[in-house]
C-alpha cells in the first residue's frame, strides 16, 4: 500500500505539490473513467435481463430479483424483504398485487396470506449475469452469418492490401523508371479523397460489375489504400540498395528480392499497416451499408446499426451484440496499444 | 519518418504470421521468371505497380472522374447510359436560395440544413477538440511511470468502430441510461432523454465525436512535444522561468507548425462527420444533426426520391471544401517538416 500511493503521489522535482501536479492526475484519472467507463458501463448492462434493463434508477450491477417455487402456485413467485409491524423483517413471496397492498406468503407457510403495504417491501435481489444474451442472438438472428460476413471481409481485405500495397511500394522504392514521380504525386493526390466524396460514383461501378451485394464490393474498393502504399515504400526506401544489387549478382529473380528479402525486412512496417488494416475493415460502416442490401450479407457493424433501429429495438440483444464487436478490438488494444501509439505517433498514420 | 518506425516489432513474430503467404508466392516465382526475362527490370517494376494501380484507377480514379459526369445527369438510375445530361441544373438546384442565411428559402432545403449543420458542427467542435487534445498531449508530455499505459487509456476510444461509439452513448444517453443515473444520484434530478432534444442531441454529437477522436490527435502534438529539445526547457528552468510562460513562450511556438496540422486535419475529419453521430442520432431530432455526409448518403441511395446526379453535385461541392483544407494541410506539414529538420 505505502509503494502504491508512494508511486500515485510522486512529484515532479521532490518539492511540493504544484497545481500542475493536481491537474495531470485529475486529467489521467478522469481520462481513465470517461475512456474506459463507457465500455465497462454498455458491458455490464449487456448482462441484464430485459426487465433490468428497463428500470430507473439503473442498478450498476446486473441483478434479477429472486424467485422461488411455492407449493399451490404454477409459476415460482418473486421475492420481497418485508418489513413487519413489529419492526422485524422477513422474506416473503408475492402472490399478487391490488393497488398499494401486496397479498404475500411466507414460502414455509403457503396457507397464510398476509397483506402488506407495497411501501413496507424491498425486491430481494442477486447478482445474476443474463448469459442467454448471448446465446440467444446465436440462435435466433442472424448473428452467426454477420461474424462470418465482419471476419471475411476483415481478414481477406487485410491479407490483399498487404500483398498490392508491398509489391507497389516495392516497385517504387527500388526501381527507377518514367512515370515514377507521377505515379507517386497521384497516389499522394488521393490520401485524402474521402469515401463521402466518391460513394454515388463508386456505387455506379461497383454494380456495373456485379459486385452490389456481394462481399468482394465491400473488400475491393477498400484494398488500394494510398496511406499503406506511402507508409511502406517509406519504410523500403530505408532498406538499403546494396542488399539487392548483391542478390541480383546470387541470381535472384525480381520476384525473389520482393518475398525473400524486401519483405521480411519491411515485416514491422507490415505488421503496423496489418493491425491498422483490420481495425478499419472491422469497423468500416458507410461502405458496407451502402453496398450491401440483402440481410444475410451485412456485417457485423450495419447488423447491428439496423437492429437498433428497429421500433422493437430489444436492448439486451444489441448490447451483447455490440460487446461482441467489441472484442477484437479490445484484444487488439490489449495486446498491441503500445506498438499501436507508437505507430501513429511517428507517422499519423490512421 | 520511416526511421522512426518502432523497433518493438519482433521480425522474427511477424515472419512467422506470414509463412503461408511466402510460400504461397514461392510457387509463382518460376512464371514470374520467364517474365522477367522478356521485359527486363523496369518491365518487372510494372508489373510490381499492377495490381494496386488496377484496384486504385477502378475504385479511386475513376470515380473521382465520372463524379463529375454524374453531377451534370438527371433521373433517378443508377447507370450513367440511363441518365440524361442535364448540363449544370443540379448545381443550381443546390444553389438556388432567396436568402442564404434561411435554408427553408432555398430550393434544395435539406442540404442547406446540412451545410449550416456542418458548419456549425465544425466551427463548436474543432477548438474544443483541439484544446482537450492540448491539455492531454501536455499532461502525457510529463516526466511519470506508466506513461504507456496512460497514453493507450486515451487511444482505446479511437480504435472502436463508429457503431460501437453510438450504441455505446445511446445506451449512456437514453432515458434509463448513466447520466440520468449520476444525475439522480447526485442531484435528485428527474430522468431526461437526452437525445430527443435538439440542443443536447448536438452536444452530444460534438461530445461523442470529441471522446472518440481526441486520443489520435493527443498522439500526434505528443510526438510533436517530445520533439522539442529538451535543453530548451533546461535553460528556462535555470533562469527560474514560470511554468506558465515556459508554456506560452516555449512550447506553444515550437508546437505551432504540429498544431497548425492536427487543426487542419481536425478540420478535414469534422467536414465529413457522419457514422458515430448517425448512429447516435440517425441525424434528428428531426434534422438538427443532419450533416453533409448524411444529405449525400440520404440523396444518394437511400431516400424515397433518389436522386444521385444531385447527390453528387452535393459532394463535388463538398469536395472542393476539402481540395482547399488539403492544400493547407500539405502546406502546414511542410513548414512542420522543415522544423523537423532545422
Amino acid at each position: 500500500m505505502a509503494t502504491v500511493s508512494a508511486f500515485l503521489l510522486r512529484r515532479r522535482g521532490g518539492a511540493g505539490w504544484h497545481w500542475t501536479d493536481v491537474v495531470t492526475w485529475v486529467w489521467l484519472i478522469g481520462g481513465v473513467i470517461l475512456m474506459f467507463g463507457p465500455a465497462v458501463w454498455l458491458t455490464l448492462s449487456s448482462f441484464k435481463t430485459p426487465a433490468a434493463l428497463a428500470e430507473f434508477p439503473p442498478s450498476l450491477l446486473p441483478y434479477v430479483t429472486q424467485q422461488v417455487m411455492v407449493e399451490g402456485h404454477d409459476k415460482p413467485l418473486p421475492l420481497f424483504t418485508v418489513t413487519l409491524p413489529d419492526g422485524s423483517t422477513k422474506a416473503l413471496a408475492e402472490v399478487r398485487r391490488i393497488g398499494l397492498v401486496a397479498q404475500m406468503i411466507d414460502p414455509a407457510d403457503p396457507k397464510t396470506i398476509v397483506k402488506v403495504d407495497i411501501a413496507k417491501r424491498a425486491p430481494l435481489q442477486k447478482i445474476a449475469f443474463a448469459a442467454s444474451n448471448y446465446t440467444e442472438p446465436f440462435i435466433h438472428f442472424d448473428f452467426l452469418r454477420y461474424l462470418w460476413n465482419s471476419v471475411f471481409v476483415t481478414t481477406m481485405a487485410t491479407l490483399i492490401t498487404l500483398v498490392v500495397n508491398s509489391m507497389a511500394a516495392f516497385a517504387l522504392s527500388k526501381y527507377q523508371f518514367r512515370g515514377q514521380s507521377m505515379i507517386m504525386m497521384l497516389i499522394l493526390a488521393t490520401l485524402m479523397v474521402p469515401l463521402g466524396v466518391i460513394m454515388v460514383p463508386l456505387y455506379s461501378i461497383i454494380s456495373a460489375l456485379g459486385l452490389v451485394n456481394n462481399l468482394w464490393g465491400v473488400i475491393l474498393p477498400t484494398v488500394a489504400t494510398p496511406t499503406g502504399v506511402f507508409l511502406l515504400r517509406q519504410y523500403m526506401l530505408t532498406i538499403p540498395d546494396e542488399l539487392i544489387d548483391a542478390a541480383r549478382m546470387d541470381k535472384a529473380s525480381e520476384w525473389q528480392i520482393y518475398w525473400r528479402i524486401v519483405l521480411p525486412l519491411a515485416a514491422p512496417a507490415l505488421a503496423v499497416l496489418g493491425i491498422f488494416s483490420v481495425v478499419w475493415r472491422w469497423n468500416d460502416f458507410l461502405w458496407p451499408l451502402i453496398a450491401l442490401s440483402r440481410k444475410e450479407l451485412y456485417t457485423l457493424q450495419v447488423g447491428l446499426n439496423i437492429y437498433s433501429g428497429e421500433l422493437n429495438v430489444q436492448w439486451h440483444f444489441i448490447l451483447a451484440m455490440t460487446v461482441v464487436t467489441m472484442i477484437p478490438v479490445v484484444l487488439v488494444f490489449v495486446f498491441l496499444q503500445r506498438f499501436i501509439t507508437a505507430g501513429i505517433a511517428g507517422t499519423g498514420l490512421k | 519518418m520511416a526511421a522512426e518506425m518502432p523497433a518493438t516489432a519482433s521480425p522474427t513474430l511477424a515472419g512467422a504470421l506470414f509463412v503461408p503467404v511466402r510460400l504461397a508466392m514461392g510457387v509463382v516465382d518460376a512464371p514470374l521468371r520467364a517474365l522477367q526475362k522478356a521485359t527486363g527490370l523496369t518491365g518487372m517494376a510494372s508489373f510490381f505497380l499492377l495490381p494496386n494501380m488496377a484496384i486504385f484507377s477502378i475504385f479511386v480514379l475513376l470515380p473521382l472522374v465520372i463524379n463529375f459526369v454524374y453531377s451534370m445527369t438527371g433521373g433517378t438510375a443508377i447507370f450513367l447510359d440511363g441518365r440524361s445530361f442535364v448540363g449544370g441544373e443540379q448545381y443550381q438546384r443546390l444553389l438556388t436560395c432567396a436568402s442564404y442565411l434561411d435554408p427553408n428559402s432555398c430550393v434544395e432545403d435539406k442540404f442547406w440544413i446540412a451545410v449550416r449543420n456542418t458548419g456549425v458542427f465544425v466551427v463548436v467542435q474543432v477548438p474544443l477538440l483541439l484544446v482537450v487534445a492540448l491539455t492531454t498531449a501536455l499532461v502525457l508530455n510529463r516526466d511519470m511511470r506508466g506513461r504507456s499505459f496512460w497514453r493507450a487509456v486515451f487511444f482505446f476510444p479511437v480504435l472502436l468502430s463508429p457503431v460501437v461509439t453510438g450504441l455505446i452513448w445511446r445506451w449512456i444517453l437514453q432515458r434509463q441510461g448513466l447520466l440520468n443515473l449520476l444525475l439522480f444520484e447526485t442531484a435528485g434530478a428527474d430522468p431526461h432523454t437526452w437525445l430527443t432534444d435538439r440542443f443536447w442531441a448536438f452536444v452530444a454529437a460534438v461530445g461523442v465525436s470529441i471522446w472518440a477522436h481526441v486520443g489520435f490527435y493527443a498522439l500526434i502534438l505528443l510526438a510533436g512535444l517530445q520533439a522539442i529539445p529538451r535543453d530548451i526547457y533546461e535553460a528556462a528552468e535555470m533562469d527560474g522561468t514560470r511554468p506558465a510562460r515556459v508554456f506560452w513562450r516555449i512550447t506553444l511556438p515550437l508546437l505551432m507548425p504540429n498544431l497548425l496540422v492536427v487543426l487542419v486535419l481536425a478540420l478535414i475529419r469534422s467536414v465529413q462527420v457522419f457514422d458515430e453521430v448517425y448512429v447516435l442520432t440517425g441525424g434528428g431530432p428531426g434534422t438538427s444533426t443532419l450533416y453533409m455526409i448524411q444529405y449525400i448518403f440520404e440523396t444518394g441511395f437511400a431516400s424515397q426520391l433518389r436522386n444521385p446526379g444531385l447527390a453528387a453535385a452535393a459532394s463535388i461541392l463538398m469536395g472542393v471544401v476539402l481540395v482547399v483544407l488539403t492544400l493547407m494541410q500539405l502546406a502546414a506539414s511542410r513548414s512542420s517538416e522543415k522544423r523537423g529538420k532545422r
